[in-house]
């Protein structure tokens, strides 16, 4: 995969304790920049990206050529305005996008790591990720934000450091997984697993790939994304390119049509193994428990103002979980804004084109921004 | 509305931790963080405003106070502000008695529907009141429990809230209310505004 593309990655040389127990040391951080960081250097957004995101946030991707994951939010005068922001987004450690993860070769055994590379959290990826501020010679960030799993990022991130960033804007996101969404990814995972090409884990190593069971398991996480009303909407019953059913297991529907192809193009950009790895952190998030039970207490040291955002439709991560993040916030006096977005487009509201959603986030940035100078 | 901004800008000191409840788009609390040093919260229902303020970079949370407010400690806030939304709760009693919990102190404005012109058009014209304060019919008005001046006052007293100020606004004219005149206030302002305390 993406064997002639100019990544930009970090090495880095402080071992990093994992919350599994083990300690890595020397590894690779992919990251991108959009945007230039200016003198003050107080203009920089470091942006988390969700399960299957990568560092490309804007732009043309360069592996699949398509636009990056966040371009209806990130660019030239759009809600997170590159003319006016230094934009830093890393592939997730686990990822695999040039960051460390099971498709790595392990130099001691010169195999690829497959399941033999260590469980990561989301508490990992942050610290990890908190290196390219010293690359980068940044004392404090402007903002973080993400969604999704970029939004359970934001809250880590300001949670181990406190005097880190002036906003955050955790969106469409939870402050621990719930048994929903924990058993949506186990059934990612057991599709892939399930799959003979997967291997226990070793097929990068034997020269195969369990896109079948990668790509149901994109289908159906790709359900959960969406709202049944957006759905119903957009495909209904509606026939694939026939005019009646066929009385076979083709795919009729349009519905059917488009989750296989969603299937398919994801197998070619993504590693099954990183898909475990990187759902097993999600499922693992917990940020109430590393608490002993208290969610204010990960925000008390925090200076930081809050936006919170969730969306009507997102049955992934609804509205309420959402709250209990600002209503944590709210126990300790915490700053913190909260407004929900009506949207039919479920839980992938937040990458798409949703005008509320994307006016309020730029408006809410640059007047933050601008108090901030004040 | 900007003679009751200014009074209400004048109850709080600087330095404080100062909550808008019903903040609508945010205007009141912008005119507040332009004219003291304070540190501003807002909570607002309507889904439209709350995007307003947060798209002016203001801390606030698009919420229900009726239920919301319960969020917030004990005396959480120096200055607890509700104004002319008293009257669009269902139970107005209960959210007075947040306000004092989570405030020290509240400032609460009240659109008097014992103002002369409001009996006169009940009186006269025989259909509900529709004036600069009430300006919406009886059967879309978010108004749900309308009160006078008088009722406010006594309601005070009964439940032994101190009133620290309570002051009359007719069109831009100030006044103090008291127990003596607390009828013909009821009659000639628009608008009452009070600061209360447990």
């Amino acid at each position: 995969m993406n064997k002639n593309i100019n990544i930009k990655s970090l090495i880095i040389d402080k071992p990093l304790k994992l919350d599994c127990g083990k300690t890595i040391n020397n590894f690779p951080l992919a990251y991108e920049t959009y945007g230039s960081l200016n003198e003050k250097k107080d203009n920089a957004i470091l942006v988390f990206h969700a399960l299957t995101g990568d560092q490309f946030v804007c732009g043309i991707n360069p592996i699949t050529k398509k636009d990056g994951w966040w371009s209806y939010a990130v660019g030239s005068g759009k809600a997170i305005d590159t003319d006016k922001y230094f934009i830093i987004c890393a592939n997730v450690i686990g990822g695999c996008l040039g960051s460390f993860g099971p498709s790595n070769t392990n130099s001691e055994t010169n195999k690829i790591y497959g399941t033999t590379f260590p469980v990561i959290t989301i508490n990992d990826m942050v610290n990890a990720q908190h290196n390219l501020l010293e690359f980068f010679k940044i004392e404090k960030l402007f903002a973080v934000m993400g969604g999704s799993m970029g939004g359970m990022q934001v809250l880590q991130f300001v949670s181990n450091f406190p005097e880190k960033a002036k906003i955050a804007i955790p969106i469409a996101c939870t402050s621990s997984h719930s048994a929903q969404n924990i058993a949506f990814n186990e059934l990612g995972r057991q599709s892939i697993m399930a799959d003979a090409n997967w291997l226990n884990g070793d097929y990068a190593n034997q020269n195969k790939n369990p896109d079948k069971g990668l790509s149901v398991a994109r289908m159906a996480a790709h359900i959960t994304y969406l709202s049944k009303n957006g759905l119903q909407e957009k495909f209904g019953r509606k026939l694939q390119e026939r005019d009646d059913l066929k009385f076979s297991f083709d795919a009729d529907f349009q519905i059917e049509s488009y989750l296989r192809h969603q299937g398919s193009v994801f197998v070619d950009r993504f590693d099954a193994n990183s898909y475990l790895y990187i759902t097993r952190a999600m499922d693992y998030f917990d940020l109430t428990k590393q608490y002993n039970g208290n969610l204010s207490k990960a925000f008390e040291k925090a200076k930081t103002k809050f936006l919170v955002i969730s969306f009507t439709s997102d049955w992934l991560y609804p509205t309420s979980e959402n709250k209990e993040i600002v209503i944590a916030l709210n126990a300790i006096g915490a700053d913190v804004a909260f407004v929900e977005i009506e949207s039919d487009k479920g839980h992938d509201s937040f990458l798409l084109n949703v005008p509320e959603f994307l006016n309020t986030l730029k408006n809410y940035i640059n007047n933050s921004y601008l108090k901030n100078k004040k | 509305m900007k003679r009751e901004f200014k009074i209400i800008s004048d109850f709080i000191e600087k330095d404080t931790r100062v909550l808008d409840v019903g903040c609508g788009d945010g205007t009141l609390m912008q005119f507040l963080q332009n004219n003291k040093k304070i540190d501003i919260r807002g909570i607002e229902i309507s889904k439209n405003n709350s995007q307003k303020c947060v798209s002016k970079g203001l801390s606030v949370i698009e919420g229900d106070a009726e239920k919301d407010l319960s969020q917030f400690p004990d005396s959480s806030f120096d200055f607890v502000i509700l104004s002319q939304t008293l009257q669009a709760f269902l139970n107005p009693e209960i959210v007075i008695k947040e306000l004092l919990r989570v405030g020290k102190k509240a400032i609460v404005t009240v659109p008097n529907f014992g103002f002369w012109k409001v009996r006169f058009h009940l009186l006269i014209k025989g259909t509900m009141p529709i004036t600069k304060n009430l300006p919406d019919e009886w059967y879309n008005t978010p108004n749900l429990h309308m009160c006078t001046i008088k009722d406010f006052y006594k309601f005070c007293h009964e439940r032994d809230i101190k009133l620290d100020r309570a002051l009359a606004l007719q069109s831009e004219k100030i006044s103090s209310i008291n127990e003596k005149n607390l009828s013909i206030k009821n009659l000639s302002a628009e608008l009452g505004i009070f600061l209360i305390e447990k």
